[in-house]
This record gives structure tokens, sequence and C-alpha cells, in this order.
């Protein structure tokens, strides 16, 4: 399939799967129980990585200060940066392209093949905006939160390792945290993330929702959803990166 | 009643159905028998539209499906009910929960009422017991029976079966193929089921329909395909030494 042709088929989802729920009830019932699949149960994961993320930036940062003229701060500001614009929301949501992504895939592209999908298009339901819909108010929803609290996970982090390891005090480390900080960068991230939550839930959805097969092309659409999410975050991210703080 | 009128469907260079024409009638089991790759699956599947016909008619009661609108074909639909291959069922939901769906999504019924459908369902299947399993605890009989429950929850119009008996033992089979022509009589159903099983054309073919290279070859009911002289016919269906002898017997 050609490029050209597969994004027109994209947008042609993606203009099915925005109509109106056929039942609001079931869909706050289901986007609840997204919020939970998508969000809640990856808390652990972005946690952990967030944790040591966060000290390695912090103990990379303070070895490689080696004028006199650099003050010791610049390691809590330089953690306090690197987090807040680039990992927490890019880095972030490429582990989750790669959980929640191939999560939804295989999901969709299971039901697909085993025909669950054709059973709901036979009974009158909007397959598309039925299963596909809450996933991606889900995660437009609760993405961003994953990504705050990754923020707040990774500083604290940095710090606790930083303070463990030896090569920060608190006082120098709150302060480079606190020094010249701009809010537009929490709102840079918050908009990306809410970008890359709709390419990866809606891309992923997209190639489990026309896999075409077995149990072999269901994986297929599991790593396509994850590659291509990934090659799509990054772009986004790039030209994002341009518009917003260029 | 349902007429489909000269359908042709291809896909790529491949023509699967070619000129198909045919009245499937109100309230009969219609089977639709043929060996596989000779169109069957794909002709259900354009009468459902799953697939879309490159020409032709399907006919439901004379509103023409065809030209529907994706809104309107979804209107028509919810008198359908079907039952897959593999039974389709969902796989997070219970037995009951998967009977309750079509009605939660589209029955304006109190929770009572509803639960009350459910059960009536279930007993109409023989599947009480099942009502809290999940399709995974089950046997394949079984989860044909819960499809079938499903399947008439909304009191459909048409029921669409697809290789209803596939995978399933020769008892469970004469069990779910009893049970789709009373449900089709009780309720005055127009059924089609797709099939190989030839115990199925002999014990439930009300009305039966041959296609060879997505072609119609031939048409008629399980007592005049005992007597047909269509070679085609008689080499598929009395394929086996057995059906030989029993027409043997029976003529």
């Amino acid at each position: 399939m050609s490029l050209f042709h597969t994004l027109g088929h994209y947008f042609l989802f993606i203009a099915q799967v925005f109509s109106k729920p056929q039942q609001w009830k079931r869909f706050w019932r289901q986007f609840i129980f997204e919020v939970n699949s998508l969000g809640i149960n990856s808390l652990p994961i972005v946690g952990i990585i967030s944790m040591f993320v966060g000290a390695a930036l912090t103990i990379q940062t303070a070895f490689n200060i080696d004028s006199p003229f650099i003050p010791l701060y610049a390691v809590g500001l330089a953690t306090r940066d690197s987090i807040i614009l680039e990992f927490s929301p890019t880095i972030i949501s490429l582990i989750l392209a790669g959980k929640v992504g191939s999560s939804i895939a295989s999901e969709l592209g299971t039901m697909r093949v085993t025909e669950q999908i054709d059973a709901l298009e036979i009974m009158g339901v909007n397959s598309s905006s039925f299963l596909v819909l809450p996933k991606i108010i889900a995660a437009l929803f609760i993405n961003p939160f994953l990504v705050i609290i990754s923020m707040a996970i990774g500083m604290a982090g940095g710090w606790f390792f930083g303070l463990l390891a030896g090569v920060i005090t608190t006082t120098e480390f709150v302060y480079g945290v606190k020094y010249a900080f701009q809010p537009f960068y929490i709102t840079y991230a918050l908009l990306k993330t809410v970008v890359f939550a709709f390419l990866i839930t809606s891309i992923s959805a997209y190639f489990g929702y026309y896999t075409a097969g077995g149990a072999l092309e269901v994986g297929a659409s599991s790593t396509k959803a994850v590659v291509y999410s990934s090659i799509f975050l990054l772009l986004t991210n790039f030209l994002l990166t341009q518009m917003l703080l260029s | 009643m349902i007429e489909i009128q000269h359908i042709n469907k291809s896909f790529e260079d491949r023509q699967i159905l070619n000129d198909v024409s045919v009245v499937f009638e109100e309230g009969k089991t219609n089977l639709v028998i043929g060996g596989s790759g000779s169109g069957k699956t794909v002709m259900m599947k354009c009468m459902v539209s799953l697939y879309t016909v490159d020409s032709g008619k399907i006919l439901y009661d004379g509103r023409d499906f065809t030209l529907s609108t994706e809104d309107e074909k979804r209107d028509i639909r919810k008198d359908f009910g079907m039952v897959f291959q593999g039974g389709a069922l969902f796989d997070s939901q219970t037995v009951a929960e998967n009977v309750a769906f079509p009605l939660e999504m589209f029955a304006n019924m109190t929770l009572a009422e509803r639960n009350e459908r459910v059960d009536f369902c279930l007993n109409r299947v023989n599947l009480t017991a099942a009502h809290d399993l999940y399709p995974s605890q089950i046997s394949g009989g079984m989860k044909k029976r819960v499809a079938i429950a499903r399947a008439i929850a909304l009191n459909p119009r048409y029921l669409f079966c697809d290789e209803p008996n596939s995978g399933l033992d020769p008892y469970t089979s004469i069990v779910i193929d009893n049970l789709i022509q009373e449900i089709t009589e009780e309720f005055n159903i127009t059924t089609i089921i797709n099939t190989h099983d030839m115990n199925s054309v002999l014990e439930i073919g009300q009305k039966i329909i041959y296609l060879n290279k997505g072609q119609k070859w031939w048409e008629g009911d399980k007592h005049s395909i005992l007597e047909t002289d269509n070679e085609e016919v008689n080499n598929f269906v009395y394929a086996s030494e057995l059906f030989k002898r029993i027409r043997k017997a029976s003529r």
C-alpha cells in the first residue's frame, strides 16, 4: 500500500472514530476502564524509569561540570529542564508507545481475526467509534497526569541519588530546580504529551483495527503500531519543538 | 424475505460470485451448500454488508441494502442476528453479558427487563448454568449456543449462521441444527445457514442452494436433493459411501 493511500485510509478511520457514541453510558464506562488500563497500569513503569533517568541525569551533569565558574546549582537546573522539556513528555511517551501501543494493536487485531469486530458491525454498532474513541479520549486525559508524575519522580530521583552519590546538596539542587523557571515549559510539555497521546492511540488502533489474517498478522500489526507511532511521535516532537520554542 | 439479484463480487482479478440470484424465504431454514472456495461465506458477508458487492441488489423486504447509507445500514442491521463460525463472543464479557450486549446497546429496557430477556434467551438454548462463565471457560458447542442466544436477543427478522456445526461432534451438531430450526419457526425468522454438513442438509434443509465456482448451480429442498440428477450436486452431496447408500435406500 502506498504512503498516501495509507494516510488517506487513516484519516477516514479517524473520521469514523470521532462520531457521536451510540450509548453514552457505555462510553463513559469504557472510558473509565481505559483510563485504568492505559494510564493507571502504566504508573509503575513510568515511575521506575523516571526515577532512574532523573538520577542518571543529575550524576552525569554533576560529573561533567568541571569548571569552577559553573555553580553547582546548575545540576538541578539542567536536570529540571532536561526532564520537563524532553524526558518526561517525549521519552515517557515513547515508552508508552511500546507498552500501550502494542497492547491496543494486539487487542483490536485479535478482535478482528476472531470476528468480534464483524459481530459488532452486524449488530449495528459503529465498531471503530465504540472500541477506539474511549481509548483515545482516555489517553488524552490521563497521559498529561502521567507526565506530571514522571516530572516529579524524575526530579525527586535526581535529588535523592545525587545526594546519595555525594555530588550535590539539597540546598543547591532545590535552588537549581527553582532558578529561572519558566512556566511555559510545562505548558509546552503537556501540549506535546496530548499530541503524542493522540498519535500513539490512533496509529496503534488503526493498525490493530485493520489486521487481516491470523495470529502472525496480529503480531505484525503490533510491531507496526509501535514502529509507526514512535516514528511519527519523534517527527512531531521535532516540529512542535521548532514551532513552540524557536 | 431476502432477495439477492444478480450479485457479482471479485477480489482483485478473482471473480468470487458470478451473477448470483436467490430468494431466501421467511420462516424457513435456507441452507447454502458448496465446496470450499465456492463463495458461500463471501455471499453471506455481502448480504450483511461486511463486503460491498460489485454489482447487483440485495433486498430486505423490498429495501435495497446496497443503496443504503452507512447509517441506514446500521438501522437495517438491528434486524440481523449472526452466528459466526467461531462464535465471535466477546472474550472480556461473561456469557450473560455477551447476550445482554445488544439489548444494552439498542433496546430501551430496564435492568430487570434486560436480565429477564437474557435469562429467557439462555434458557432457550439450554445454557442457564453458564450464566456467569467466560467464553474461555466453555466448550465449542456451548459457545455456538451462546452465539445463538446473543443473535436472537433482539428478536431478529433475519438470522445468518456461518457454518454453525464446524468443529462440533455429531450429537452437538444435531442439537444446534434443531435449535436453529425451532427458533426459525417459533419466531418466523428468515434464516440463512452456510454449511458443509450433509446431516444438516438432510435434516433441516427447507430450502437448499448449491453454489459452485461462484454461481448458483442448483436449488431445491431436502427431499428434491435426494432425487436430483444434477451431477455436481450429486458429486458434492454424495461424496461418501454412506450418503450414496442413503440415497440408494431412499430410492
